[in-house]
């Protein structure tokens, strides 16, 4: 690889208080790929996303974007770099004060304070590119499907056209058939429009289906990396377990604290 | 040994939050003088503060006049035999300075502090006060700002009323059960009234108003751990507001009348 990164990490760590949850994150993501991260629950993940967005500061490591370290950028300058990015909270994290087509427009209409006729027109257009209709444009949050508020939550982390796109457990709690439509539009918003993917999840059928390239995070560590293809033949004891699913190996989970 | 550390832990966590909150009023206060404001939001809180707190305030008001006019003419009946001035100027006195501002306050606190930590808090703990800094919107400038400035704005409009609607309370109960001639209670009420005595509780009004908000958004903006911690967060906030309206009630007495 010798074309920059889209996103490049080295070394970033971070502890609350004695609890050490990065102890030293190496990943380079170049631009287009898809990368999807697996680990087991509360190892990580979503600590190691809201790093990269700023919204958790980093004890100490390099998190480049571009070539530009995120970590050095003044506060004041923090947002044209969140430009790039669009993120699915693991919860949706919809506004639910506020209905569906404002909730997807939102950013649109911070950033480049068009009307409200025309931002609304916008948030049709992008519901429907995740396969929601105009009606639903009106509804509060609250009155949708599980599936439904995913499907927003996309729209709205697509609205803004980012460049990168982080998806936090993005089939968590959906059955396993609105699991697998999510996955499709996943592939079909970002991966065909050359935008840079960074998936968490613990749905292996997920991550095989999305990924480029698949990496675990145990104990603070990526521990393993490859192409999306060699998940089951990786050799590696964890990964295999994790894979499998196993209650037995070298990962062990802590049932009594 | 084991007592000394506990004394230590409880300063320590004392002074954590003392300087957070420190750090979160300074943030809040520099944003509230920096563009973009949210007028939309600042008149939807002011509506919510203002407007759906005039029946709680109202009769709180109300009943407070009709008490202190009974209480001040059966008190003052054991040395001073039944005075009509007396009874007007205490009434109107102790509700402008006082009463009108304090109860106010704690009704307001009650209301709007817990439900903006209870709002923010579960937008805290569901993540949207994440998803507003991914979406360009910083949340003191679109959640606390606007909160703030409503606070200071409503709070003295409300006492403004609620020292008119008490008023007209003891008036009620001069006139109607004491039988006081209507038209001497309202000469007697003005009369004595000082300038000064309206706009100290107006000043303390708007404290209370920014520190209820203040400590609303505080606690849901800090708030963790599920619906748990929301509920703790809105106890926190209600307590805390209180505890900071009687305290700053007390400077600003000081401050105006202090000698
Ligand atoms: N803001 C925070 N303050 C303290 N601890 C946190 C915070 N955010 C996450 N943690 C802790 O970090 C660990 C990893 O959390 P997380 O990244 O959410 O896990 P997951 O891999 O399931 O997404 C958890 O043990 C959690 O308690
Ligand atoms: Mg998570």
């Amino acid at each position: 690889m010798n074309a920059t990164p889209k996103i490049r990490l080295r070394d970033v760590r971070k502890s609350f208080g004695s609890k050490r949850v990065l102890a030293g994150i190496d990943l380079d993501i170049a631009k287009g790929e898809s990368v999807v991260v697996i680990g087991g629950s509360g190892t990580g993940k979503s600590v190691m996303i809201k790093s990269i967005i700023g919204i958790i500061l980093a004890d100490s490591g390099v998190i480049e974007v571009d070539g530009q370290d995120v970590t050095q950028v003044p506060a004041s300058q923090r947002d044209e770099v969140n430009r790039k990015f669009g993120m699915l909270f693991q919860g949706g994290a919809l506004f639910d004060s506020l209905p569906v087509w404002e909730n997807v427009a939102f950013g649109v209409i911070q950033r480049e304070h068009i009307g409200r006729k025309q931002a609304k027109d916008r948030a049709i257009e992008t519901l429907a590119k995740v396969g929601l209709s105009a009606d639903v444009a009106e509804l509060s949050p609250s009155e949708l499907s599980g599936g439904m508020q995913k499907r927003v939550g996309l729209a709205r982390a697509i609205a803004g056209e980012p460049e990168i796109v982080f998806f936090d457990e993005p089939t968590t709690g959906l059955d396993p058939i609105m699991a697998d439509v999510i996955n499709d539009l996943i592939i079909s918003v970002v991966k065909k429009q050359g935008i840079t993917a960074l998936s968490i999840t613990h749905d292996m059928h997920s991550a095989r289906k999305i990924a480029d390239r698949i990496t675990m995070l145990y104990e603070g560590k990526l521990i393993w990396d490859g192409p999306a293809g060699t998940v089951d033949n990786s050799g590696n004891p964890y990964v295999q377990q994790f894979v499998n699913g196993a209650a037995e190996g070298p990962i062990k989970m802590q049932v009594r604290r | 040994m084991n007592f000394l550390a506990l004394i230590g832990s409880v300063v320590l966590a004392f002074l954590g939050h003392l300087g957070r909150l420190t750090i979160f009023t300074a943030t809040a206060l520099s944003h509230c003088v920096r563009p973009p404001l949210y007028p939309r939001h600042i008149g939807r809180q002011m509506i919510d503060i203002g407007y759906y707190s005039l029946p709680v305030v109202g009769l709180t008001a109300i009943f407070s006049g009709m008490v202190l006019a009974l209480q001040s003419y059966t008190g003052f009946a054991r040395f001073a035999a039944g005075s009509e001035t007396a009874v007007a100027n205490v009434v109107i006195i102790s509700l402008t300075r006082e009463l009108g501002p304090v109860l106010a306050g704690l009704m307001v606190a009650g209301r709007i502090g817990a439900s903006m930590a209870a709002e923010i808090g579960t937008m805290r703990v569901t993540e949207q006060i994440d998803a507003l800094t991914t979406l360009s919107t910083n949340p003191f400038k679109y959640l606390v700002v606007p909160r703030l400035i409503a606070g200071l704005l409503m709070l003295p409009a409300l006492v403004l009323v609620a020292d008119i609607i008490g008023v007209f309370g003891g008036f009620v109960v001069s006139v109607y059960k004491l039988g006081f001639n209507p038209a001497a209670y309202i000469t007697n009420s003005y009369d004595m009234l000082e300038p000064l005595d309206v706009i100290s509780g107006l000043v303390k009004a708007a404290v209370f108003g920014f520190l209820i908000a203040l400590m609303g958004c505080y606690a849901g903006y800090h708030s963790k751990g599920g619906a748990q911690g929301v509920g703790a967060a809105t106890t926190n906030a209600v307590v805390s507001s209180s505890i900071l309206i009687l305290t700053f009630n007390y400077i600003i007495t000081e401050l105006f009348f202090g000698t």
